[in-house]
C-alpha cells in the first residue's frame, strides 16, 4: 500500500513545481503556504499510533505558523505593494521547470547513493526534501522581486523541514519552538523591509539594490 | 547566572522598545552593558553553573568570545551617547542629497539590547539546536540595526544581510540535521548536546560521511555570517552603512560569535579523529578570504568598506589558525582578541571622521592629523594595530599563526600567508595615511572632538597595545583552555 | 475474434467522441448544439463530393491524408483493450505507435508545405513545433507505465492495470495521466492549446493546415484525427480497466470510458480560454515534468 506520507511527499514535488512554473506572486504565495502546513502535519499522518499531546502541539504550531501567519504576512506587505506578479525572471518559467527536474534528478541520485543508518520514513522523502531545498535556492536565485525571494527562502525551510521529517530527527521542545520562531522573525523582519523597499524605490525589484559596489560608478 | 546574562538584556530590550524619551533609553543602555559586562567579568573567577540541563553552559571559548563581546559592547554604548545630537531630526544624506530620518532611538536601543542578548546565548549554548537558534537570532536582531538610517543604501545593506545571512544559516540548519543522522540515536533528546557529542565522537559511534557532510554545511552556513570568503558579500555593505557603533560590534563581536559556532563543530570533529578534515577546510576558505580581501582592501575608495574588507582578511586569519593547528590555534584565539580590540577602535574613529567630514570617500578625506588630532592620532595608531605591527597585540598573534605554520614545516602557506598580508597592509597604509596627512592649510577648520567619542577607541588602543607587551596570566590560561577545547596544543 | 471487434469499434464509434465533445460544450454553453452524429454526416457528405486541387501541387498533396488515415489504422492495431489482445504485439511496439503519429504528421506538414500558402506553411511550422514539444511529454509517460509494468510493450502495460497496482503506484499512473491528458488536449488541437471551431486562420494550427483539401481527402483527414482521439484516448482509459474483466466487459468498459473522457474533454474546453500561442511550451513543458516526475517515481517508489 502506498502511504499517507509518499502521497504527501508527490504533493510536495508537484507544488515544487508550481512554484517554478508560475509567477503570479498570490498563487506562489498560496501553494508555499500550503505545502508549508501539509509538511507540519506529515508527521502526525505518518505515525501509525496515536500522537502524543507534544507532537499534537506543535504540528498545530507549525501548521497555524507556516499555513495561516505566513501568508498573512505575505499578503500584508504584497497589498502594500501592489506587485502582482514576477516581471523578468532571470530564468523563463519554462526553463524554471527543466531546471526544477533536472534538481529533483540530482535530489534522486545524492538520495539513492547517501548511505542511510536505519530506516527512513519513505523512500520518497529524502529525495522530495532535498528537491523541495533546492528548488527554494532557485527560486532566491533566479526571481527578482524581493517578495519571491522570500518565498524561495521558506520554501527552502519547508524543504529542511522535510529533511528532518525524512530522517525522523527529534531536536526536542526548546530547539523546535526557537526554530519557529526564528523562522516567524525572519519573515517578519523580512516583509518589513520589502515594504520599506517599496517605499523607497515604488518596486520590490531587487535589481535595483544595486548602490553598495566596490567599484566607483 | 547565565540565564540572567541572557535575560537581562533581552528584557530591559523589550521594555526599551515602549519607553518614549531618548534619554532614557541611552541611560538603560548603558546601565544593562555595564551590568552585563560585570557579569561577565564575574564569570572569570569561576564558571558559572550550567543552566537548563546542561543545555547552556560556560567554557573557556564561550567566556573567551563572550567577554569580547561584552566589553566592546560597552564601549559602543558609550561611544554612542556622544552622537545623541544627531537622532530624530530629518536628515540631509551627503553622498545623494535626499532627507531622510534615523530610526527612533527605542527601537536602536532595544535591538542594540535584544543583539546582546543573543549573541551572549551564542557563547553560551551547549547544544547544536540552540546554538544554531541563537545565531540566527542575531541576524535578526542586527539587521534593523543597520537599517539605523532609513535611507536607501541602508536598506539594501539590511536586505542582502538579512536573505544572504538567512540562507546561510539555513543551510547550517541543515547540517544540524545531518549531525543529528550521524548520531547513532538520531537526535532524539539532549543528544545533541555538546559534551555528549564529543562522548560519541570519541567513542567513534558517529557515522563519518553524515558527519563530514555536516561539517561542511555548518562551516559554509556559520561561514556566511563569519564573513568567510566566497560568501562575504553581504559583509561590506552591512558593515559600511551601519552606524558606526553597529559596524564596531559586527565586526568585533558577531563575526567572532559566529566563529565560535565553527569552533563548536570542529570540536565534535576532532573528537571524532577528523580534526585534518576540518582543518584543510578551514584553512583553505581562511586563505581564500584573505586573498580576495587583500586584492579588494587595495585601492578601494570607501574607507569603511575598506575596514570591511579588513574584517574579512582577519577572519580569513582566525580560520587559518585554527587550520593550521598546534600552537597557531593559540595564535588564533589571541587574534580574536586583538582583532576585536583593533577593529572597534578603527570603527570608533571611522565614525568620528564620517560625522567631521561628511563622507565616506578616502580621497576626499585629508588633513586628519591637522583637524581632528586626537581622532587622526587614533587612525594612524589603529592602522598600525590592525596591519600586526610590532609593539601592538595583533602582533604577537600574528607571529604565532607564523610560527605554528613554520614549526610544521608548511613554508608555502607561510610565505602566502606573509604575502597577503603585506599587500594588506600596504593597500591599508596607502589609504589610511594619505588620509591622515595633507591639505593642513591655515583656512581650514579644526573640528571640535567629543570626550565621549574618543575615550572608548583610546581604552581599545591602550589595550591592544598592552596586549603586545604583557599577556595577563588569566586570559593566558583562558587562550590556552580555549586552544586546547578546539583541537590545539598548548 | 474480440481483437477484431476491438478494431471494429475503433473505426467505427471514434467519429462519435467528437459529436459527445461538441454535445457537452453546447450543453455547458447553454446551447441544443449539433446532432451527436454529426460528424458522420459529414463523413458521408464528403465521401460524395469531388475535390479541387490546386495545379502547383505534387503527389504528395493527396499523399498526406492516406498516410495520415493508414498511419491511424495502423496504430488502431497495436491497441489492446483490457483483456482483449491487440492485433500486432511486440517488445518496444509503443515506439512503433507513438512514432506512427509521427509519419502522419510528417505528411501532413509536408502537404501543407506543398501548396505553397503562407497560412498553411505557418500551421505547420506550429504543428512540427508543438508537437515535438507534446512528443517528450507522451514518450515519458509511457515510459513510467512501462517501468511500472515490467513491460515495454502496450499489450503488456494495458493488459496489467488493476486494482493492486493502483494502490501501490498510484501517484505515478494519476502523473502519467495528467500528462496524456495534456498531451491528448495538444495533440487533437482541443482547447487550451488550439481552437477546433476559430474562424481565424492566423490563430490556427491544425485547421490551416487542411484548408486546401476537400472531398474524399478531408473526409479521410477528418476520420483519421477521430481516430486519432480515439486512440490517445485508449491510453489513458487502458490505465483505468479492471485487470481482471472478461473481453465483453472489457470493450463496454472500454466504449463507456471513452465517452467519460469526451465528456471531460468538452467540459476542460468550455473551462478554459485558448492560451496564448506563447505560453503554450510552457503547459507542454508542464506536462513532460509531470511524465518526468511519474517515471522518477516509477524508479524511486519500489
Amino acid at each position: 500500500m502506498i502511504s499517507w506520507a509518499g502521497l504527501i511527499l508527490v504533493v510536495l514535488l508537484l507544488q515544487n513545481l508550481m512554484l517554478l512554473g508560475t509567477g503570479r506572486v498570490r498563487a506562489c504565495i498560496r501553494i508555499a503556504a500550503m505545502q508549508g502546513a501539509i509538511l507540519s502535519l506529515l508527521p502526525i499522518l505518518s505515525s501509525g499510533g496515536v500522537p502524543t499531546l507534544r507532537e499534537t502541539g506543535i504540528a498545530a504550531a507549525s501548521a497555524a505558523l507556516k499555513g495561516i501567519a505566513f501568508p498573512w504576512l505575505l499578503y500584508r506587505s504584497l497589498r502594500g505593494t501592489g506587485v502582482r506578479r514576477e516581471g523578468a525572471p532571470l530564468l523563463s518559467y519554462s526553463a524554471s521547470i527543466v531546471a526544477g527536474m533536472a534538481v529533483l534528478g540530482i535530489a534522486l541520485w545524492i538520495a539513492s547513493r547517501a548511505p542511510l543508518p536505519g530506516a527512513t520514513a519513505s523512500p520518497l522523502a529524502l529525495p522530495a526534501a532535498l528537491a523541495t531545498m533546492f528548488t527554494g535556492m532557485l527560486l532566491i536565485v533566479t526571481r527578482r522581486t524581493a517578495l519571491m525571494q522570500l518565498l524561495g527562502y521558506i520554501v527552502l525551510e519547508n524543504g529542511i523541514f522535510a529533511f528532518g521529517f525524512a530522517m525522523e530527527i527529534q531536536a526536542g521542545l526548546l530547539v523546535e519552538l526557537g526554530i519557529l520562531i526564528d523562522a516567524f522573525l525572519a519573515v517578519l523582519v523580512m516583509g518589513v523591509a520589502i515594504f520599506h523597499i517599496h517605499r523607497a524605490y515604488d518596486a520590490i525589484d531587487v535589481g535595483q539594490l544595486s548602490a553598495l559596489t566596490d567599484w566607483d560608478r | 547566572m547565565i540565564l540572567a546574562l541572557i535575560l537581562i538584556p533581552a528584557l530591559i530590550g523589550s521594555m526599551v522598545f515602549f519607553i518614549r524619551k531618548p534619554w532614557v533609553c541611552r541611560t538603560l543602555l548603558i546601565v544593562t552593558a555595564a551590568a552585563h559586562a560585570c557579569m561577565t567579568a564575574l564569570c572569570w573567577c569561576g564558571f558559572p553553573k550550567p543552566a537548563l540541563s546542561g543545555w547552556l553552559a560556560m567554557d573557556a571559548p564561550g567566556l573567551l568570545f563572550l567577554s569580547i563581546a561584552s566589553a566592546l559592547f560597552l564601549l559602543a554604548s558609550f561611544y554612542r551617547v556622544s552622537f545623541r545630537k544627531e537622532s530624530a531630526e530629518k536628515k540631509k544624506d551627503f553622498e545623494e542629497g535626499f532627507l531622510f530620518t534615523n530610526a527612533p532611538e527605542a527601537t536602536f536601543c532595544g535591538c542594540m539590547l535584544l543583539f546582546l542578548s543573543t549573541m551572549t546565548l551564542v557563547c553560551v549554548s551547549h547544544q547544536f539546536g540552540i546554538l544554531w537558534v541563537a545565531v540566527e537570532a542575531t541576524t535578526l536582531a542586527s539587521a534593523p540595526l543597520i537599517f539605523f538610517h532609513r535611507h536607501r543604501r541602508s536598506l539594501e545593506a539590511a536586505w542582502k544581510y538579512l536573505l544572504i545571512c538567512s540562507v546561510g544559516i539555513a543551510l547550517a540548519l541543515l547540517g544540524n540535521f545531518f549531525l543529528a543522522v550521524a548520531l547513532p540515536s538520531r537526535g532524539v533528546g539532549g543528544s545533541m548536546l555538546l559534551a555528549q557529542m564529543i562522548d560519541q565522537a570519541r567513542g567513534g559511534l558517529l557515522n563519518a560521511v553524515w558527519l563530514k557532510a555536516a561539517f561542511v554545511l555548518l562551516l559554509v552556513g556559520y561561514g556566511t555570517k563569519m564573513g568567510l570568503a566566497p560568501m562575504h558579500t553581504w559583509l561590506p555593505d552591512a558593515h559600511s552603512e551601519a552606524p558606526s557603533a553597529v559596524s564596531a560590534l559586527l565586526s568585533g563581536a558577531l563575526l567572532n560569535c559566529s566563529f565560535l559556532a565553527i569552533l563548536r563543530s570542529q570540536q565534535v570533529l576532532v573528537a571524532a579523529g577528523f580534526a585534518e578534515f576540518g582543518q584543510g577546510l578551514l584553512l583553505l576558505l581562511g586563505l581564500v578570504s584573505m586573498a580576495v580581501a587583500a586584492a579588494l582592501i587595495v585601492g578601494q575608495a570607501d574607507y569603511k568598506r575598506m575596514l570591511a574588507y579588513s574584517s574579512v582578511e582577519h577572519m580569513g586569519i582566525l580560520a587559518v589558525g585554527v587550520g593550521i593547528g598546534g600552537i597557531a590555534t593559540f595564535g588564533s584565539m589571541f587574534h580574536a582578541v586583538n582583532h576585536s580590540l583593533a577593529k572597534g577602535m578603527l570603527f570608533f574613529a571611522a565614525g568620528n571622521i564620517l560625522s567631521f567630514y561628511r563622507t565616506k570617500r578616502a580621497s576626499e578625506v585629508t588633513g586628519l592629523l591637522g583637524r581632528l588630532p586626537m581622532t587622526g592620532i587614533l587612525w594612524v595608531a589603529g592602522l598600525f594595530a590592525i596591519t600586526g605591527s610590532p609593539p601592538f597585540g595583533t602582533f604577537v598573534s600574528e607571529f604565532t599563526i607564523l610560527s605554528g605554520a613554520l614549526g610544521q614545516g608548511r613554508s608555502f602557506i607561510a610565505v602566502l600567508y606573509l604575502v597577503l598580508l603585506a599587500i594588506a597592509f600596504a593597500g591599508m597604509a596607502v589609504t589610511m595615511l594619505r588620509m591622515a596627512q595633507g591639505g593642513d592649510e591655515s583656512n581650514e577648520t579644526r573640528g571640535r572632538e567629543a570626550a565621549l567619542a574618543l575615550i572608548p577607541p583610546a581604552v581599545l588602543a591602550v589595550a591592544v597595545l598592552a596586549l603586545g607587551m604583557i599577556v595577563p596570566s588569566s586570559l593566558g590560561e583562558m587562550l590556552r583552555a580555549a586552544a586546547a577545547a578546539v583541537g590545539g596544543v598548548r | 475474434m474480440f481483437a477484431a471487434v476491438n478494431i471494429a469499434l475503433a473505426l467505427v464509434l471514434s467519429p462519435l467522441l467528437l459529436g459527445v465533445i461538441n454535445r457537452t460544450k453546447a450543453v455547458v454553453a447553454g446551447r441544443k448544439g449539433q446532432p451527436l452524429l454529426q460528424t458522420y454526416y459529414d463523413l458521408w457528405k464528403l465521401m460524395h463530393k469531388g475535390a479541387a486541387i490546386s495545379r502547383t501541387t505534387s503527389w504528395i498533396f493527396i499523399a498526406g491524408p492516406a498516410t495520415g488515415a493508414a498511419a491511424a489504422f495502423t496504430a488502431a492495431l497495436f491497441m489492446p483493450c483490457g483483456t482483449v489482445p491487440a492485433v500486432f504485439s511486440f517488445q518496444g511496439d509503443l515506439i512503433v505507435f507513438a512514432y506512427l503519429f509521427g509519419l502522419a504528421r510528417f505528411f501532413t506538414i509536408l502537404a501543407a508545405l506543398d501548396t505553397g500558402s503562407a497560412f498553411e506553411g505557418m500551421g505547420a511550422s506550429r504543428e512540427a513545433a508543438y508537437s515535438a514539444m507534446a512528443e517528450p511529454a507522451l514518450l515519458l509517460a509511457l515510459a513510467a507505465l512501462a517501468r511500472e509494468a515490467g513491460s515495454a510493450s502496450l499489450a503488456g502495460i494495458y493488459g496489467q492495470y488493476g486494482a493492486a497496482h493502483w494502490s501501490t503506484s498510484g501517484p505515478t499512473l494519476v502523473l502519467a495521466i495528467a500528462a496524456m491528458f495534456v498531451v491528448l488536449l495538444a495533440e487533437n488541437c482541443r482547447i487550451p492549446v488550439d481552437d477546433p471551431t476559430t474562424h481565424l486562420e492566423l490563430t490556427m494550427i491544425h485547421e490551416v493546415m487542411v484548408l486546401d483539401h476537400g472531398g474524399v481527402d478531408f473526409a479521410f483527414i477528418t476520420w483519421s484525427a477521430s481516430l486519432k482521439l480515439w486512440l490517445f484516448g485508449s491510453l489513458i482509459v487502458g490505465i483505468m480497466l479492471p485487470a481482471g474483466a472478461t473481453p465483453p466487459e472489457s470493450l463496454a468498459l472500454r466504449v463507456g470510458g471513452m465517452l467519460g473522457l469526451a465528456v471531460a474533454v468538452g467540459i476542460t474546453e468550455s473551462m478554459m480560454a485558448r492560451l496564448r500561442l506563447v505560453r503554450v511550451p510552457q503547459l507542454l513543458t508542464g506536462a513532460g515534468a509531470l511524465a518526468l516526475l511519474a517515471l522518477m517515481l516509477s524508479f524511486s517508489m519500489r
